[in-house]
Order: C-alpha cells, then structure tokens, then sequence
C-alpha cells in the first residue's frame, strides 16, 4: 500500500446555506427584562413588585410578548419548584437581606434606592439564565411564572 | 590477599549488539521524565553481550550460576507486588562456579515474540527489560536494562467515517461527521459540524481528545480520564445551515495507539469529545470513541525481515457506530 506523503486535509463537503437562513433572525431569540420597580401597600406590608417582560420567537413559549408583575418571592417559589421537579442546577437569586427588614436602620431598608437596583439586576440575570435552560422550558411552572399573569400557588406540577 | 570484611562483587552491564545501529525512542517514565531507550519490535532478535567486571582484581566470585532473561511484565501500581509476565526467556550464560576474572558472555534471543507496545500510565505500566544475574548464596548481583517497544500496523482496509445526528429535541439539532474512525497518531483529523436547529445561544464550541484508561476487571473496573487536547473550532453563535470545519492534526499530541484488554489487565482507548457551550456556561457535549494506531516508518533494508512481516499485522478493528439520535447531557 502506498502511503501518501501529506495527508488530505481538505474539508469535506458542506451543503450550501441557504441565505434566509444566514441572514434571517435567528431562531434563538429570548431576552426578558426586568424593570420598574414599584412599592405597593403601605406602612409594614409594603413590598416591591417588578415588570418581568419577555420577548422570544421560541416556539415552545405560548406568546412571543408577555408581561407579567411579579416580587422577590414569585422568584423564589420558582427556583423553589424547579429545584425540587428538574435535575437542574438552578442559579442563585440576589439576596434576601433580612436585616433590611429590620427596623431603626439609617435608611430606607428595603426599598433603598441602590438595593432595589442591586435586586432588579440580580433577578434579571436569574431569569434570563433559567429561561434559556432547555430543561427548565418543559416545567409548567416557568412558563406560568412568564406567562400568565398571577401565579396559582395550588397549580400541578408538570412538564408542558 | 584477602580484604577482611570485604567479599568481592562485581558490576554487571549489558550491551546490545546493535547499540551503534539501533534506533532509540522517548518513553515517558511514571515520575513524568522523559528518557531514550533502544527501540524493537515483535519479531525482533535480541543479542548482545553481558560484562562482568569484577570489582576487587585477584580475588574469586564465587556463585550459583549466571544467567540473563528477557521479560515482559504488567504492573498495576495498586498491586506492585504482583507482577504478570506475559514474556519470560532466560537464557543460562554459566553454571554454578566462580570467576577468577572480569568475563563478557554472549546471548541471543532469537526472534522474540513482543505482542504489546511499551505503556506506562497513570495506573498501570507494561514495561520490556533484559536482567542479567548472578545468583549468589546470599545476594543476587543483578542489572536491568529496559527496552521500548512499538506495535506497528498498516492502513486498515476498513476505516469508515463516523456520522451521526445529535441533539436536544426542539432545542439543538447537529450533524457531525470525522473523516475516518481509524487514525495513525500523526494522522489528521478532518470532519464537520452541521447546524440543523439551533434554539440555544451558542457561544463557542470546542473539540477534545480524551484518554481513558482502563484497569482491573468485574466489579473493581477503575477509569481514569485525561483530557489530552482541547482544540476551539468554533467562536461565537451559529445558525441553521451552518458547517463548522474541523482540522486537528494528532502530531502535536502525545499519545498511544488504543490498547485493547492488554492481557485482560488494562486498555486504553481514545475519544473525541464535541462540547458546546452556551452563553450560560452550560455545555453540551457528545464523545465518539476513535481508534489509535501507530504507523512504521518505511521499511528500511537494515530492518529484520520478521520485523518486516510484524508492520503489515494490523492489530484489532472497531465496530462502526450505527447511526442513532445522540444523547446530550447538560
């Protein structure tokens, strides 16, 4: 057998791509927002709700634009959910600052200005990185918690 | 005159017959040193001369005999005292007696069967050495001089391409494809990566080539992984209809030809892992296992016509992998 002095590095044959396909949007698209900060109630019972906005042409999600209201503890029921339903590794939420709950600070505790912003950031990381998990987008609690526009609490567990 | 306390010994040195014309190849040892040693292969005589040198002129060696072996032994560095010779010659260069001198006796191993390429791993060492020794009542002299030895192959007449579609349903949809699944360890791998679906944000994607390598048998089976090479073929995000080229070529790497249930103590096999990960620093990945062979150089006159028949074996075949949808793991 004759042995050949350079060895074919040639690349292989590809299909052509179609130019729709390299020049059209990309099928991936997903980008949620999280944004305005609002304290609702008064005295004791005040807390902070924020607009979670998602755009995406991803066919698994019912609508391609939502807008939902949730809090702090919307975020925390479902990193609680998908950590006990999914094998997933779920990231970390921003703090739950406890002391910022307690009374006789100097400042306005939680709803200090830089906390809020502090929060909002963390919690539009969170959800940008579970939303693009392809595990997390079969668990019916993601896609209530984007979705729909108050969270059932009683709803069923399940894959969607 | 005799030296009171002094016994008399001696320092033994083997020499190769061919040391002047025989090529010599690196081995790495277990302490990560790199060091030449004389090259053979199956088929192989091995000949030379053993000296004997005394180290008190004037003075007798007595001993019980002389003799020299050539061994071929596995050592699993869990269980050193243990060692499985698969090769074991000996040759008797004197019977029991004494030495009133320095003395060099000749030796051969005439065509010497070496089934095995020298390996020395992270647990577990297949070695080949010459050990001259002269037996005494009480202590052996003894002297090793270890060899390397490599098992060639030629051209394999069946070497299909590896294709295969993977994916996460609805999510990411490759087809990748290597030109070959048999490759020479200074070969080069060519292939692609085709994007079908990509609903995922890609952030780049690499290849690499993992080493696994396999000791014990039944239920004490241990792996140890080694990731050799680490190559980025893609950076940045990829849409549909999308080829990737791939061009990798295996001489800068050190490795071995894929080593099958070597005497039923150990194997090592090699692996290409495709890894993608995306903009969360998830990775998605699927390993395709290629088999290593090693190619002789051109059959030079000066090589021994046995030597010559043992380059054409061609050692072990794979079986093609059937095409299937891929299993990804985040």
């Amino acid at each position: 057998m004759s042995d050949p002095v350079v060895a074919d590095t040639r690349r292989l044959n590809s299909k052509p791509q179609d130019l729709s396909d390299a020049y059209g949007p990309p099928s991936n698209f997903l980008e949620i927002d999280v944004y305005d900060p609002q304290i609702i109630g008064v005295g004791r019972g005040r807390y902070t709700t924020y607009e979670v906005r998602m755009r995406t042409n991803l066919p698994i999600f019912k609508l391609k634009d939502s807008c939902v209201r949730r809090r702090y503890s919307d975020f925390e029921w479902l990193k609680n959910e998908l950590e006990r339903d999914s094998k997933i590794v779920v990231p970390p939420l921003p703090g739950k600052a406890l002391k910022r709950q307690l009374p006789f600070r100097g400042d306005e505790g939680l709803f200090e200005e830089s906390f809020i912003e502090e929060r909002r950031s963390g919690l539009e990381q969170f959800i940008n990185r579970i939303a693009g998990h392809p595990l997390a987008q079969n668990e019916r609690c993601l896609h209530m918690f984007l979705q729909e526009e108050s969270i059932d609490r009683n709803y069923i567990p399940g894959k969607v | 005159m005799s030296f009171f306390g002094f016994g008399q010994s001696a320092d033994i040195d083997i020499v190769l017959n061919d040391a002047e014309t025989r090529k010599k190849a690196e081995h790495k040892s277990e302490d990560g040193r790199k060091d030449k040693y004389f090259l053979f292969y199956d088929g192989e005589t091995v000949s030379g001369k053993v000296n004997v040198t005394l180290k008190y002129p004037g003075k007798r060696l007595e001993h019980n005999g002389i003799k020299i072996e050539f061994v071929g032994q596995i050592e699993l560095y869990y269980d050193r005292g243990n060692h499985h010779e698969f090769v074991s010659l000996v040759k008797d260069l004197a019977r029991p007696g004494e030495l009133t001198q320095s003395q060099t006796f000749d030796f051969e191993f005439t065509h010497v069967e070496k089934p095995y390429e020298s390996y020395t791993g992270q647990n577990v060492k297949l070695r080949y050495f010459l050990r001259a020794t002269v037996s005494r009542r009480l202590n052996d002299i003894s002297k090793e001089l270890d060899i390397v030895v490599h098992t060639l192959s030629t051209y394999p007449e069946l070497n299909s391409s590896i294709k295969m579609e993977v994916g996460i349903e609805d999510c990411l949809h490759i087809e990748f494809e290597y030109n070959k699944s048999k490759y020479h360890l200074k070969d080069v791998i060519v292939g692609k990566i085709y994007f079908l679906l990509v609903r995922i944000k890609i952030r780049h994607m690499e290849i690499d080539i993992i080493k696994r390598e396999t000791t014990g048998t039944g239920p004490n089976v241990y792996h140890e992984n080694d990731t050799i090479a680490k190559y980025e073929i893609m950076d940045g995000a990829p849409v549909r209809g999308e080829s990737i080229p791939i061009r990798l070529f295996l001489a800068g790497y050190e490795m071995t030809p894929t080593m099958r249930d070597i005497n039923k103590k150990f194997s090592v096999r090699y692996y290409l892992n495709l890894v993608l990960i995306d903009e969360e620093e998830r990775r998605y990945f699927k390993q395709q296992e290629i088999t290593l062979w090693r190619k002789g150089d051109i059959v030079r006159k000066s090589m021994s016509h046995q030597a010559a028949i043992a380059s054409q074996r061609f050692e072990g075949s794979s079986h093609p992998e059937k095409a299937t949808s891929g299993v990804f793991l985040t």
